[in-house]
């Protein structure tokens, strides 16, 4: 049994992107051109901050603000946070941004000449329960362009942020939809280079989710690297 | 056995999640040795990256109710971050003392892990990681400057010449 201090098993090769994917263009000048070094995991790579919803709120309803309904699609998203040995990870904090049912954020950055809505702020955070369940409300959002190459557009996605039990465990990814004809053209989704892996990123639309008269409901799991059954060298 | 998440870009927007008194890992009332980490990210072309979510994560002193052990702060539009923090101390021999970074930003589409060691620590010339580098300037890029009393600053540079040793772990 791996031990909380037990390092990171080796990422499983053509599961991740590369930081240098040319048809992405913000990533040009911006990856790095050497070998990143491998260096033994330590107390540093195998722990990592802890989060309490007593400390950090939980903002389970991103569709309401002010007591007001955000407009466009209620949609409910559930799933489990887990790692690759299926161990549910409980109690941990997923941190999640969007943009509104109309394809805009509300970030002063965002330029997009579609509607910002008072009642979406489209940012918030949940907490994984005892057996790594999770569910939060929001608005489907939108897909909207953006200037990579003539006429992109992005598909519709939800960004997410993990902490897990160690630095090693962080990740940011962004969900997608069934069905999107835009991720056959989007090159961030197809920056993966595993078609498994990219398809692990599409939540799938869930009946048993479904809330009746309310709102569609959409399963994303979340997983987690596991770790080696030997602990790590002190220090 | 499962494979783990893929990761995709942090994206240009990512300041919905920001809470800005995360930079300051001693509000929650931690006491000891305050010290502020400034530092800046330019790219290969020397331009400074304004979008970045820089994170820090440090083993000593040891997390607590009123130490998280870790912050967040955005690159401002000179590409500069800002944290305030407990020093790093002897709870990391022994290894030198060091914290822990993650870059976030649009263009990247996984995090860029990397460390901060500081300045003058004698402990510097025999830290497993920094022994790992051979060449001299590549480990100076991972070593926070003394800039006054208690502050230290770090260039980082994700491109180009004098690259940051990012690491894989």
């Amino acid at each position: 049994m791996p031990t909380e201090t037990a390092p990171f098993r080796p990422i499983e090769a053509g599961s991740q992107p590369a930081n240098d994917t040319p048809s992405y263009g913000s990533t040009h000048l911006r990856h790095p051109t050497r070998l990143a070094l491998r260096i033994p995991q330590t107390v540093t790579e195998t722990t990592g901050p802890r989060f309490t919803p007593a400390r950090f709120s939980s903002t389970p309803d991103l569709s309401m603000t002010n007591g007001k309904q955000a407009l466009g699609e209620r949609i409910i998203v559930r799933g489990r946070v887990a790692d690759e040995d299926n161990r549910p990870v409980p109690h941990t904090m997923i941190e999640i941004w969007q943009a509104n049912a109309a394809g805009r954020y509300d970030h002063p950055d965002d330029r997009h000449d579609a509607p910002v809505d008072p009642h979406f702020r489209g940012g918030g955070r949940v907490f994984s329960d005892a057996d790594g369940w999770y569910q939060f409300v929001t608005i489907k959002p939108g897909a909207y362009p953006w200037h990579n190459h003539r006429n992109a557009w992005r598909p519709n996605h939800i960004h997410y942020s993990l902490f897990g039990t160690g630095f090693g465990q962080r990740i940011i990814t962004q969900m997608y939809f069934p069905g999107d004809p835009l991720l056959a053209l989007d090159p961030i989704y197809h920056s993966v280079p595993g078609q498994a892996a990219r398809e692990r990123l599409i939540a799938a639309f869930d009946i048993d989710i479904t809330a009746p008269d309310w709102a569609l409901g959409y399963r994303f799991d979340f997983i987690l690297r596991g770790r080696n059954a030997t602990p790590t060298e002190q220090g | 056995m499962l494979v783990a998440t893929a990761s995709q870009t942090i994206g240009p927007y990512w300041h919905l999640i920001e809470d800005v008194t995360w930079a300051d890992l001693t509000r929650f009332g931690a006491k000891g040795n305050r010290i502020v980490l400034t530092g800046t990210v330019t790219d290969g072309a020397g331009t400074p990256v304004t979008d970045a979510a820089i994170e820090i994560w440090q083993t000593s002193p040891a997390a607590s109710d009123i130490f998280p052990a870790f912050g967040r702060c955005r690159t401002d539009g000179t590409g500069s971050f800002r944290f305030t923090t407990l020093k790093p101390g002897p709870g990391n021999a022994p290894q030198a003392p060091h914290v822990a970074i993650s870059i976030f930003a649009r263009g990247l589409l996984k995090a860029l892990m990397t460390r901060l060691y500081f300045q003058d620590e004698p402990l510097n010339e025999t830290d497993p990681v920094l022994s790992m580098i051979e060449d001299a300037a590549r480990r100076r890029t991972l070593i926070a400057q003394k800039v006054s009393a208690a502050a230290w600053h770090l260039d980082i540079r994700l491109q180009g010449e004098n690259e940051t040793v990012f690491m894989d772990i």
